[in-house]
């Protein structure tokens, strides 16, 4: 038994050992392989499971970062940052959101309309995400939230940076900032690896065409968040760069006096340094306010602004189009004298009226001015004269000066919403409208009427080339600092250290590398001399608008470009523009440059439907004129400084 | 003479001289660590779950140091007893059993909540050991002799299979398995018997939950299904690679912290302890686990009794699988199933089972040299 026992025994243990051998090899090899696993992947994988640990637990929120200021030539701000009061919400810290909103409603004006937006956004997002409820509180409003906050759990008042601009007068140069819109996304491509939310814009004017640069680069901000989502902890920050400040060439001071000068009126004023094409002031009228657009603007403010007749919307300084009326006859002068048409001394007898091949060519004045030379027809604006001029000088020639001094292209390189207008010709209207020219439209072409399109800021170029002796510039309306100083601006530097050194206009144009616009500079000089009377002598047709004072004395040209030709018993009843229709008056047009002896700047005023240049015109650009003058002094203080020094 | 001088009042302290200290302090060992991990899965502090994992295992290790020092030959009379009652209790957990999670898994016995299917992994290692111990050499492939061990096989794997719990009917059964292996059944059954298993195959599939299925689906393919099934075993990969060699250090593991792993309580504690240690402290804990499985082993080889070396054997798989199981699942070489790792693992049934059967494994060693009649 005992044997038996001792050897099932022994016969079991052989069996069992020989089999736990097997197993533990086996056990063995299994250890090798998990050890090999687990070496594969602390080991050899570990940086790439690494970055996958990190991709799971941080998140990046792109922040924008302070948008770059505008500030006109002495450093005011057109265009800057405010802080905003903003309320925002965490529906997962609030007992109640419904509760609270009706609360809320209670304390600031908000819509029920707004609020429905606002729920059907928040349900959309996780229930720890912000959202923003109120982006543009007032001060009062927002004190008044913060007095009743421990009502309001789960609210968070807000301090934010918006853009802000302190007056309209700009609003058009400047342009505005909205929220990005899809279409945005498409077109402009440093926007699209942007990628930031709630970033304002540029839509127009220098907001626009500045943008990428305004905008700086983004900053971030990086979470911690867990595997549901929810910020942990913020980890890192980058506030980004901030914007790049720009200065412009505008004058804050001129800029409101100009927009105020035009404050019942449709219409606009450009005023330009005539030796270094500085843009001192550019204003549109009707204006609107930049900063509704900031966040967002109403349904019923966009609806006014764009169907008001007026169009506040346009800048009609740079996109406003207008026959040039009677200033283009400054041209059509020195055009003749450029191409010896004319002699200077050319006398034409004015009857009023003019006939030919059978059509009537009408002056302004029905009695007609009598015997006029070209100073005279200048100064009184006669229509007779120029038709005679026009007639023998021929469109093409006329033409080709107009475009020469600016007319028919584009002044500034920053706004793609300028407009280029129309300098025609016999080519121009073959092709554009495939007829052959009449000699008749020649004559309307001589005294701005008929196919002629301008600008009001064309017209002040043209304005400023003529009163700068004939010297081609390049108009700006940004301050590049690294700019070198100009060579017309260098001549005016030479000319007023040595004072009595008359240079002739070859030796300018050979020491100072000037472009030229003129064949014979007397010729300008004459037209100059022409304008001078039109101001400042008895009969010229802006004589009433005159300052006596030397300092400020200016030449100027009226015009008035014709909406809707007089019928022959309008002319014969001799209806006055103010007793027709609005939509049917004149554009008024007045160009000038100032001061007389030494002239500095020009300008050019469009009133809308204002009647006559005369009456409507002039008057304006004598306060502007003032204006600018007197600040003549401190603008030319500031040239050498850099942007910022003034701040 | 023998008989008295083991019995004397004397022999305790004997005993202790007779205790395998290399396994002791390895069980120690990892049992410490374990409690950093837990307080590291509670998020730093210790809150209801390192406390009571604290607790309990030191209550437990209590247990093993009283169980070690109980006869052999007591827990060779007692398996059979012991085995039916655990039978006894997975049945009243088919009728009594607390639900949770969709399974019916444990009984409420008011102190705290008893998962007998737990218990099972060691009671089916008692029995079947127990029983080869009594039958002949000769007899192990006889017909009449294989039908209790295949009974004590099935009954307790479909009884916590239909809990359902897939991960502990598993384990149950590579115990079994493994006993009746050594014992000397010949491979030659175990070949009929997988022919069959595979003729049923389709049968235990139609009865798996469809989340099982969607399990093993998914470690066939884990990318398939990134935010669902799959998700876990990522996560898990990502935790443990991103451990890199040392770690993240100690309460530092962002997968764990963050929640981005699931069940870092339970099943994966090794991706949080190698996620925070790296592969030097999950090489040390693959080391301490080896050591213990070899002690065990060791101690099978010196015991004299068949019951004894059976059950050392047959634990000794059975541990070393279990560890195997769990590192592999959350290493990403096998499915999910949900099976603990050993002493690691928060969950007070699987800690007891443990303990208990290494207590067992101790006696072993005080009582190496009796023989069991």
């Amino acid at each position: 038994m005992l044997s038996f026992n001792s050897s099932n025994i022994i016969s079991k243990t052989k069996t069992i050992s020989r089999r736990m051998f097997l197993l533990s090899s086996f056990k063995a090899v299994v250890l090798i392989g998990i050890f090999g696993r687990l070496a594969s992947l602390q080991i050899n994988d570990s940086s790439k499971y690494r970055s996958l640990a990190d991709k799971n637990r941080f998140r990046e929120t792109k922040i924008a970062p302070p948008r770059g200021i505008i500030e006109d030539y002495f450093g005011n701000q057109l265009a800057s940052n405010n802080k905003i009061y903003q309320l925002h919400v965490v529906p997962d810290s609030t007992p109640n959101i419904d509760e609270l909103f009706f609360r809320l409603k209670n304390i600031i004006d908000i819509s029920p309309r707004k609020l429905k937006l606002l729920k059907k956004k928040i349900s959309k997002k996780k229930s720890w995400d912000t959202t923003i409820v109120s982006d543009n509180l007032s001060w009062a409003e927002f004190s008044r939230v913060n007095l009743f906050l421990h009502e309001l759990q789960g609210l968070q008042p807000t301090v934010s940076v918006a853009r802000f601009y302190p007056d309209s007068s700009s609003s058009h140069a400047i342009g505005y900032v909205s929220e990005i819109s899809p279409h945005d996304l498409r077109t402009k491509a440093y926007l699209q690896n942007l990628n930031i939310e709630n970033v304002e814009i540029g839509k127009t004017g220098l907001e626009s065409a500045l943008d990428e640069q305004m905008l700086g680069s983004p900053g971030y901000l990086r979470y911690e968040v867990n595997a549901y989502g929810k910020k942990v902890r913020q980890v890192a920050t980058d506030k980004g760069l901030k914007g790049k400040t720009f200065r412009t060439t505008l004058d804050q001071s001129v800029q409101k006096l100009s927009s105020e000068a035009l404050q019942n009126v449709s219409g606009a004023i450009c005023v330009m340094d005539i030796y270094n094409g500085d843009i001192i002031s550019m204003v549109s009228s009707p204006n609107f306010n930049p900063n509704s657009f900031v966040h967002g603007v109403s349904h019923d403010e966009w609806k006014g602004l764009t169907e008001n007749r007026d169009k506040p919307m346009l800048n009609k300084a740079l996109s406003g189009l207008y026959p040039p009326g009677s200033t283009i006859k400054t041209l059509t002068a020195l055009s003749a004298l450029e191409n010896d048409i004319v002699n200077p001394k050319l006398l034409v007898k004015c009857e009023g009226y003019v006939d030919l091949h059978g059509e009537r060519f009408h002056c302004w004045k029905k009695k007609g001015h009598g015997i006029v030379g070209m100073r005279t027809a200048l100064k009184k604006s006669c229509d007779v004269y120029f038709y005679e001029v026009s007639r023998r000088l021929g469109i093409d020639r006329l033409s080709a000066t107009a475009k020469k001094f600016g007319l028919g292209e584009k002044v500034l390189q920053n706004y793609s919403e300028e407009k280029i207008g129309v300098v025609p010709n016999t080519k121009w209207k073959k092709k554009e409208l495939g007829k052959n020219w009449y000699i008749g439209e020649t004559l309307h072409s001589g005294i701005g009427q008929g196919y002629f399109l301008t600008t009001p800021l064309q017209l002040s170029l043209m304005t400023a080339q003529i009163a700068n002796g004939g010297f081609k510039i390049s108009p700006r309306i940004l301050v590049d600092e690294n700019e070198e100083v100009g060579n017309l601006q260098r001549y005016l530097n030479h000319k007023n250290s040595t004072p009595g050194n008359v240079m002739s206009a070859d030796d300018q144009i050979y020491n100072f590398n000037l472009q030229p616009l003129f064949r014979n500079q007397e010729n300008i000089n004459l037209v100059k001399d022409a304008m001078f009377a039109a101001t400042n002598e008895v009969g010229g047709t802006s004589y009433r608008s005159r300052h006596k004072e030397r300092k400020f004395m200016f030449a100027g040209k009226t015009g008035s470009s014709q909406i809707k030709r007089f019928t022959p018993e309008q002319r014969e009843a001799e209806i006055k523009q103010k007793d027709i229709t609005y939509l049917e008056r004149d554009h008024a047009w007045f160009v000038a440059f100032a001061p007389v002896q030494d002239p500095r700047y020009a300008i050019s005023v469009l009133v809308e439907h204002g009647g006559s240049g005369s009456s409507a015109a002039a008057p304006i650009a004598k306060k502007i004129i003032k204006r600018v003058i007197e600040r003549h002094e401190i603008r030319t203080a500031q040239i050498y400084k850099k942007s910022g020094e003034n701040t | 003479m023998l008989h008295t001088r083991l019995h004397s009042p004397f022999a305790l302290k004997d005993k202790f001289f007779d205790l395998d200290y290399t396994l002791l302090f390895s069980i120690l060992m990892l049992g410490v660590i374990s409690m950093f991990a837990q307080y590291s899965s509670s998020g730093g502090q210790f809150d209801y779950h390192a406390k009571s994992h604290t607790i309990r295992f030191f209550v437990f290790f209590f247990l093993f140091l009283a169980v070690s020092f109980i006869n052999i030959r007591f827990w060779n009379d007692y398996s059979l007893l012991i085995f039916i009652l655990l039978i006894l209790l997975l049945v009243a957990v088919k009728f009594f059993g607390v639900q949770s999670q969709g399974s019916r898994r444990w009984i409420n016995l008011f102190v705290f909540n008893l998962q007998p299917s737990e218990l099972m992994k060691v009671g089916i290692i008692l029995f079947l050991s127990n029983y080869y111990h009594k039958i002949s050499s000769g007899d192990v492939n006889k017909f009449k002799y294989l039908f209790y061990p295949l009974m004590a096989l099935i009954i307790p794997f479909m009884l916590v299979l239909t809990q359902p719990d897939l991960g502990t009917a598993i384990l149950i059964i590579i115990s079994g398995i493994v006993i009746t292996w050594l014992a000397g059944v010949k491979w030659r059954i175990f070949a009929y018997l997988s022919g069959l298993l595979i003729v049923l195959a389709p049968v235990a599939i139609s009865l798996l939950k469809p989340y099982q299925k969607k399990r093993i689906l998914t470690f066939l393919n884990p990318d398939s299904d990134p935010l669902g099934a799959g998700y876990q075993i990522i996560q898990s990969k990502i935790a443990i690679g991103s451990g890199g060699i040392f770690g993240k250090g100690f309460l530092n593991g962002s997968q764990a912290y963050l929640n981005f792993l699931p069940e870092k309580h339970t099943d994966f504690i090794f991706t949080l302890y190698s996620e925070e240690f790296g592969f030097v402290g999950s090489a040390f804990m693959i080391f301490l686990y080896f050591l213990i499985t070899y002690r065990i082993i060791r101690i099978g080889t010196i015991t004299r009794s068949i019951f004894g070396k059976l059950y050392c054997y047959g634990f000794s798989t059975a541990f070393f699988a279990y560890v195997a199981i769990n590192m592999s699942m959350v290493l990403g070489l096998l499915p999910i199933v949900g099976a603990p790792l050993p002493i690691l693992s928060y969950g007070g049934s699987s800690m007891l089972a443990m303990m208990f059967g290494l207590g067992i494994v101790m006696s072993c060693n005080v009582y190496k040299n009796n023989a069991i009649g």
